[in-house]
């Protein structure tokens, strides 16, 4: 982390404790660090880049499959997820200003409610993740949603009584024929004839065609893979954001830092929103899809 | 011809019409080899007056303006912006060139003609399989001459690329989806057939011929290789079927394991079954289990074969377990 | 061995001028290993990049051994197959991408500028470690049986294969974060710790074309971050977005693995381009020509770059729109190439050219990327690109460019730095003939292998049809040509650090920044902040025959 550098001492270089040998004034120090932060939060935005490019390439291929899968995500938690990530930045921007204000205690107290709201939002995302997890709703090879029958659409919202009675229903999705070992060269050597043949093939894979045998679309594993990578990084990313709230509140509380140096605070801060950001960029394109 | 078996002798066959191309690039084989073949000469003779006017400089700037003892370098100006825009501008217009002739000539090559014949390619590890349109199956490409092609493509497996040299036709195969190129084969002869994009152990051996056939004897091929079952011994028409029809996918013939038993050894010997029993491995077990497979289940097995009822004649048929039989070991 | 700091009551009069270089200025394995100094990391990343290309070059004369003929020569298809990934795999995310930037760039950045450090030393070092470790990921997997997918991890191949793909990929994963923390140190560092005077234009180009590197390493190594991660996800937990069979697009992949992989050609050549701007300025002791346009050039390379990896699909089935647009895009990236060409033929023109080493790389890579340039063209264009992609001609384009540009490249900086970072010069005749000899055995290797693309042999071939042979066989020859060029190289470099004359401060009479400390440079670079004029301005220099190299008449070095 860029912001380590920050506290590399160097007490006979100058008279700030924080200031490194190779730095000519704490200003200079304080702006690369920023500006290194920045570039660290531009390539944490082009790394999720890539799973949204992925997501807008599955969506405007098969937009059936998004339309259908979201119905499972339950947008009450999702809410309350984000209303928990705003409020966790407005705490953090206020325990940057508390730091820059030498206010030591209010930065205690709100670094120490902003991992608070880590842990909430984690909560939340596991109760979400456990539901899934009960219900097959996974992932590419373990999507496997036996337990539902195809009028329990609503099913974020009868979660916790589906299990007692769905037992019985029969899968609804072709998942078993997906990874076939059997060749298709049977079908090719069976062809018809060249008038109805060549031009025709695509009448056979026809996504309308598709839709009168059966009213759940095909490939719907590939949002599961996109929810839970999407949002698996992001916890992974909160996960971290915590870590290093926790090493400044560790920090804080022997007494670091002041309106002379608040530096890691600030970096940290603008890690966390940029965790909170794109969250609020996953709820809407996952949760409320129309 | 009529020997089906024979199209594989090409393949041992030195003398290929392959071999009959220039020093730079293979014979112009199909129609639109000498459009590709122009913008290639077009770029290779800008690119040659670049590369050689840049390296005449160098020369002469090394020679001319070798450090000499006492001479101080002459003054020359750090920059210049009519030289910079004159190498900025010239480039930019001839490569604008090159693009248009490249975008043009790969258009041509990209629309086939809407009358085209067109046969289903399909890749698998390790060869290439092509399937007209009345059905026949055959591990080389035999086509008309003067008539347009169409081939349209896709894998079973990972990602091949069809490419025929002496074409300058290259198509990806791609798993899950079609794709599709097109040629017009100028002359008759056989031309070698690569597979391009890389798929695994023996993707250096994944080639095939292209046959291109006189005016008249296409549809006689066609007709032979479609009947082989009538004019091959039993025995080999099992081996093409073995081949053709997707056996060895799961099926090995050297007892090695795969989604299926091997044929190896397998006629004659007793066949333990998931449910317990045991049954002997003869002409009808061996039919059973291709016409309704779920019927005896090889212990160790999952009961992922689909039926070939309806999909294989009863020759046919006969002619597997033919094939079977002879890969007994003494 | 105990890390202490070299006290000066210990050095006699005579070595005392070199008491305080960087190599001395702390000693033990110790202070090595867990230095700050960008010097010493940048002499760990070359020592550890050198032994990268070394593995690389030996399984390149395996693959060229097995292609002396048709058939199984002294491999089966399984090994080769293995060999050409690791030989590709290391070559690039071990030798080429790291070579410039993190070897020579770390050393010389800094004193090029006039700072005493890149911006944040500990991130370089962790930077370094996460190089290591990416490497011995990479390395493990040949323990665990090597993959055979190509350097490229083409799906639905890569989730497929049975061999170990997740060791390496996880390799390249974390090489990717060490990439991208060394760019991000290079762009801070150069946005704020250029000292007084120097000005973004007074910047010699080097430090132009390391920015440029820099804005792609941070721009595109996370998107291959994120690739590599799906890649390794679909494996283990069977994802699935590249799977067919589960509904996924295998040419996704191809697209998300290019639009890194392809700015990281730029990645690669960007700072050898810089370097041949220092070259060739400094061995026709004359101004560079055109410094503007040259700067300007590789910015244009570096946002460009982004732009056309779609390029490497136009046979993938993608759309002809998408391919139109993609080849328009590709040569508009030539333009700028061209331009930097043209300004260092300007730049000798009127010289004073001396012919040392450096400069005979510096005139082979001329040579050299021009040809692997202007064979681009017949790449970029569609109708012909359908005939050559995949083919040897690829694999010699791309060779061209990669070793013929940027290898040589480094060649020339290494030679041209070397006396800065080791304080010893070496044997210039020696230096001589291994230039020669690569030079030699390189275009036999290689340029026979577009000869061999156009006739239409793919690449990746273990096995080939019995009309390519002879090609093949001159091309095997020009390796092993090649490689002793290279034994030599290593044989009087190696001797130099043990036997090499004691090297001036400024053995070539350059003007930047970096001339003007002593060789090897003292630990803080700079006492006080150097004072800085035009990097290209050499009526100040003059040689001294005394001392053996050039001394600044207005400045004496420090």
């Amino acid at each position: 982390m860029s912001e380590r550098n920050q506290a590399q001492g160097n007490p006979d270089a100058s008279h700030s404790p924080h200031l490194s040998h190779h730095f000519a004034t704490p200003l200079q120090q304080y702006e690369t660090g920023k500006l290194g932060m920045w570039l660290f939060l531009v390539t944490e935005i082009v790394l999720f880049g890539g799973l949204f490019c992925a997501y807008a390439v599955y969506r405007a291929n098969h937009p059936e499959i998004f339309v259908y899968a979201h119905k499972y995500l339950d947008v009450s938690l999702g809410a309350l997820n984000t209303a928990v990530l705003i409020f966790s930045s407005l705490t953090m921007a206020l325990a940057v200003r508390s730091a820059q204000l030498n206010q030591q205690k209010a930065l205690i107290r709100f670094l120490a409610v902003t991992i608070l709201c880590g842990f909430v939002f984690l909560a939340v995302k596991a109760v979400e993740y456990e539901h899934k997890w009960k219900h097959g709703l996974l992932w590419g090879v373990h999507y496997n949603p036996e337990k539902h029958n195809t009028e329990s659409h609503d099913i974020g919202h009868e979660a916790k009584s589906l299990p007692d009675h769905a037992n019985e229903s029969s899968p609804m999705l072709p998942t078993e024929n997906l990874h076939n070992p059997i060749p298709t060269t049977n079908e090719k050597s069976a062809i018809a004839p060249a008038a109805d043949a060549p031009r025709g093939l695509a009448s056979r894979f026809d996504p309308d065609l598709y839709e009168h045998i059966r009213d759940v679309p095909k490939n719907v594993q590939i949002f599961f893979g996109i929810y839970f990578v999407m949002t698996g990084l992001h916890a992974l990313h909160v996960i971290i954001g915590m870590g290093l709230i926790g090493w400044i509140l560790r920090r804080s509380i022997q007494g670091h830092f002041s309106a002379a140096y608040f530096t890691p605070v600030d970096l940290t801060g603008l890690y966390w929103h940029l965790v909170d950001l794109i969250w609020i960029y996953l709820f809407p394109l996952l949760y409320l899809i129309h | 011809m009529n020997d089906a078996n024979g199209f594989m002798n090409y393949l041992n066959n030195t003398v290929l019409a392959q071999e009959r191309g220039s020093f730079w690039l293979p014979p112009q084989a199909s129609t639109t080899a000498a459009d590709v073949d122009w913008v290639f000469q077009f770029i290779f003779g800008v690119s040659a007056f670049f590369f050689i006017l840049i390296v005449t400089l160098m020369i002469i700037f090394i020679i001319r303006f070798k450090r000499r003892e006492g001479v101080e370098p002459g003054a020359a100006p750090h920059h210049s912006m009519a030289l910079e825009l004159t190498w900025s501008i010239i480039p930019t217009i001839i490569v604008v060139l090159i693009f248009a002739f490249g975008f043009t000539t790969y258009m041509n090559m990209r629309i086939a003609p809407d009358n085209a014949y067109e046969i289903n390619v399909t890749g698998q590890k390790w060869k290439w399989l092509f399937t007209y349109p009345n059905g026949h199956v055959d591990e080389n490409l035999h086509v008309p001459v003067d008539i347009p092609v169409r081939l349209i493509l896709t894998s079973v497996d990972v990602i091949h690329s069809l490419f025929v040299p002496a074409f300058r036709i290259k198509m990806d195969a791609v798993p899950g989806r079609y794709t599709d190129t097109w040629f017009q084969a100028k002359d008759p002869g056989e031309y070698l057939l690569f597979c391009a994009e890389y798929c695994g152990t023996s993707h250096s051996d994944m080639t095939s011929m292209v046959v291109v056939h006189k005016v008249g004897e296409f549809e006689k091929w066609m007709q032979d290789a479609a009947n082989f079952l009538n004019t091959m011994p039993p025995a080999e028409a099992g081996t093409r079927l073995y081949k053709i029809r997707g056996c060895a996918q799961c099926h090995s013939i050297d007892g090695t394991g795969g989604h299926g038993p091997t044929f190896k050894n397998l006629f004659g010997r007793d066949v333990a079954l998931k449910n317990g029993s045991t049954v002997a491995a003869d002409e009808n077990y061996i039919r059973t289990s291709i016409l309704d497979p779920m019927a005896d289940i090889v212990a160790g097995f999952e009961p992922v074969m689909p039926t070939y009822q309806g999909k294989l004649k009863a020759e046919e048929v006969t002619a597997i377990i033919e094939y079977i039989k002879t890969l007994r070991e003494e | 061995m105990i890390a202490s700091t070299t006290s000066p009551s210990t050095i006699s009069p005579a070595t005392n001028e070199r008491a305080d270089n960087y190599l001395t200025h702390k000693t033990g394995i110790l202070s090595w290993l867990v230095t700050l100094d960008h010097k010493r990391i940048g002499v760990l990343y070359l020592i550890s990049i050198l032994f990268a290309f070394f593995l690389g070059g030996v399984f390149a004369i395996l693959l060229r051994t097995e292609l002396i003929g048709p058939g199984q020569t002294i491999m089966d298809n399984d090994t080769y197959n293995k060999i050409f990934t690791l030989h590709g795999a290391i070559m690039i995310f071990l030798f080429i991408i790291p070579g410039i930037p993190a070897a020579l760039g770390n050393f010389i950045l800094p004193i090029m500028l006039g700072a005493k450090d890149v911006a944040f030393p500990r991130l370089n070092l962790t930077s370094y470690y996460l190089y290591v470790i990416g490497a011995i990921f990479a390395l493990l997997s040949i323990l665990l049986g090597a993959a055979d997918t190509g350097w490229t991890f083409y799906t639905p191949y890569s989730t497929s294969t049975s061999t170990s793909v997740v060791t390496i990929v996880l390799g390249a994963f974390i090489l990717g974060f060490s990439s991208i923390l060394t760019g991000l140190n290079f762009i801070v560092t150069i946005h704020t710790l250029r000292p007084p005077g120097m000005t973004w234009f007074r910047m010699p180009l080097f430090l132009w074309s390391l920015y440029g590197t820099a804005i792609i390493q941070v721009l595109a190594t996370p998107v291959l971050g994120i690739t590599l991660l799906l890649l390794i996800i679909e494996r283990t937990l069977g994802v699935g977005f590249f799977d067919p069979g589960l509904g996924g697009d295998p040419v996704l992949y191809q697209h998300f693995f290019w639009f890194y992989s392809h700015p990281a050609v730029y990645i690669m050549i960007l700072p050898a381009m810089g370097i041949m701007s220092e070259l060739v300025s400094t061995f026709s002791h004359k101004h560079i020509f055109g410094y503007k346009f040259i700067a300007y050039s590789s910015l244009a390379i570096a946002i460009l770059g982004f732009l056309v990896w779609g390029h490497h699909m136009f046979t993938s089935g993608q759309s002809s729109l998408m391919n139109m647009i993609f080849s328009l895009l590709t040569f508009s990236v030539s333009i700028p190439s061209a331009i930097k060409v043209f300004n260092w033929l300007a730049t000798m023109y009127k010289g004073s050219i001396t012919l040392e080493t450096p400069m005979l790389y510096a005139l082979s890579f001329i040579f050299l990327f021009g040809i692997g340039g202007l064979t681009g063209l017949f790449l970029g264009a569609l109708a012909t690109d359908v005939h050559l992609h995949d083919t040897y001609f690829v694999v010699a384009h791309f060779h061209y460019v990669m070793f013929g540009g940027t290898l040589i490249a480094f060649l020339g900086g290494l030679h041209y730095w070397w006396p800065k970072m080791i304080g010893k010069m070496y044997n210039e005749t020696m230096g001589k003939i291994a230039c020669l000899l690569i030079f030699v055995g390189f275009n036999a290797t290689f340029f026979t292998q577009f000869l061999l693309g156009m006739q239409g042999m793919p690449r990746r071939y273990a096995n080939y049809h019995e009309m390519y042979t002879p090609l093949h066989q001159i091309s095997t020859i020009g390796s092993y040509v090649m490689a002793v060029g290279f034994v030599v190289c290593a044989a009087y470099l190696i001797h130099s650090l043990f036997r090499g004359r004691k090297a001036p401060a400024n053995p070539w009479g350059s003007a930047t920044l970096e001339w003007r400390c002593a060789s090897p440079p003292p630990h803080d670079n700079f006492s006080a902040p150097p004072t800085v004029g035009d990097p290209y301005d050499m009526s100040d220099v003059r040689f001294d025959p005394q001392i053996g190299g050039y001394v600044f008449k207005t400045q004496p070095t420090p």
